[in-house]
């Protein structure tokens, strides 16, 4: 256990879905690793007593987040064959990404198929709003966790019902540090950030941001009433990653939204 | 604080290593992490104690080195070191800049202990 956040040791994320209290999957189930390590422990314990060991230099080169890594190719393969284009979905608390889906999925999935995978530490509560479009969505409760991985959306995808040649929505926990090390297979990451917050954020989170292919600035109608300087956020996010397409609009206005939407549906053609 | 969920993939692929070269114990992980790879050894080091409890790798010592960032200009081609993402070309003031180094995250070797003869 970690003290510095709460991380849990226990790998304990949970699948949910919206109004079945009963439906509960646990993403570790299966997976034995643990139970290994101690059996491992013990024959090792009875082994170790009389001996003195030699001790050997052994070289693995092996990328530390390869597992994930993997994990992650396979998800985008299950995408490509079946034509679904993946966005990660990535911005800190409260920055909008539930209320941009509430509002640009309806006008999307006039054109296609859309599902959501939800991640949040606890709660059914987002996915519930997206249940309310009419829309396919899964919860993954990712316990103390404090991002999605790639072993959570292989789960999760699995539960879901996905159409081929569809748009899949997943919003990641609510952070802009964590997230930005664990590919989950998607095909684009879309940063998202509000005008409440500052608007050197890019500079403070570049990690996010320079991972990310996607910038959405939100809530532009509250402009007029903070100290917030979208020209210059632009300019900052730039600076840390000069490949970034960048986005102004309001959720809540519906400012702006059309061009997010017609970029979402050239890139479902194209990607 | 994703430094727990790293720690215990790192006790994943040591301790499988581990095992098939017929190990009794991890006795050291040597850590390859560029300044830019978004890890805070101090914090990963603390979270490795925790998740190596119970497992070969339980007394493992880390050691980690940290290979400096270096950045390329993409409008004059110089290379110079770079410490966070947003840098700038000392050459040409561009910020058109790629990272070539600084960005590695590798479990390069680890020292295993034998059963004696």
């Amino acid at each position: 256990m970690c003290d510095t956040c709460g991380c849990s040791t226990e790998g304990g994320a949970v699948l949910r879905k919206p109004g079945q209290s009963d439906y509960h999957v646990h993403v570790n189930e299966g997976d034995h690793d643990h139970d290994h390590a101690h059996e491992e422990q013990q024959s090792h314990d009875h082994g170790h007593h009389h001996h003195e060991g030699a001790s050997r230099k052994v070289v693995l080169e092996q990328d530390v987040l390869q597992k994930n890594n993997l994990l992650a190719e396979r998800n985008r393969g299950y995408f490509e064959a079946r034509n679904i284009f993946a966005l990660n979905l990535l911005s800190s608390p409260g920055s909008g990404k539930t209320s941009l889906l509430e509002k640009i999925i309806p006008a999307l999935q006039q054109r296609f198929p859309v599902a959501v995978i939800e991640g949040d530490q606890q709660t059914t509560n987002d996915a519930e709003r997206i249940q309310a479009l009419g829309v396919p969505v899964i919860q993954i409760n990712t316990g103390s966790g404090c991002h999605l991985d790639a072993l959570m959306v292989n789960r999760a995808m699995k539960e879901l019902e996905m159409q081929d040649n569809s748009l899949l929505c997943i919003e990641n926990v609510g952070n802009l540090v964590c997230p930005a090390l664990f590919d989950l297979g998607e095909a684009l990451k879309v940063v998202i950030i509000s005008v409440t917050e500052g608007d050197d954020k890019p500079l403070k989170y570049p990690t996010m941001f320079h991972e990310a292919d996607l910038c959405i600035l939100n809530k532009i109608d509250l402009l007029p009433y903070v100290e917030f300087d979208a020209r210059k956020c632009r300019e900052n996010a730039m600076r840390v990653n000069h490949h970034l397409e960048w986005f102004e609009l309001s959720a809540k206005t519906g400012e702006g939204l059309a061009a997010l939407q017609e970029w979402v549906e050239r890139k479902l053609v194209q990607h | 604080m994703h430094e727990m969920s790293i720690a215990l993939s790192i006790v994943d692929a040591v301790e499988a290593k581990a095992r098939q070269e017929g190990a009794r114990k991890v006795s050291g992980v040597d850590l390859l992490i560029g300044k830019l790879a978004g890890i805070e050894p101090e914090s990963l080091k603390f979270c490795f104690s925790a998740a190596a409890k119970g497992t070969l790798a339980e007394d493992a010592v880390l050691v980690i080195e940290e290979p400096e960032g270096t950045g390329e200009c993409g409008e004059c081609g110089t290379r110079f070191p770079v410490n966070f993402y947003y840098a700038e070309c000392p050459g040409c003031r561009s910020l058109r800049i790629t990272i070539v180094s600084g960005e590695e995250f590798l479990i390069q070797s680890m020292t295993i202990e034998e059963e004696g003869e």
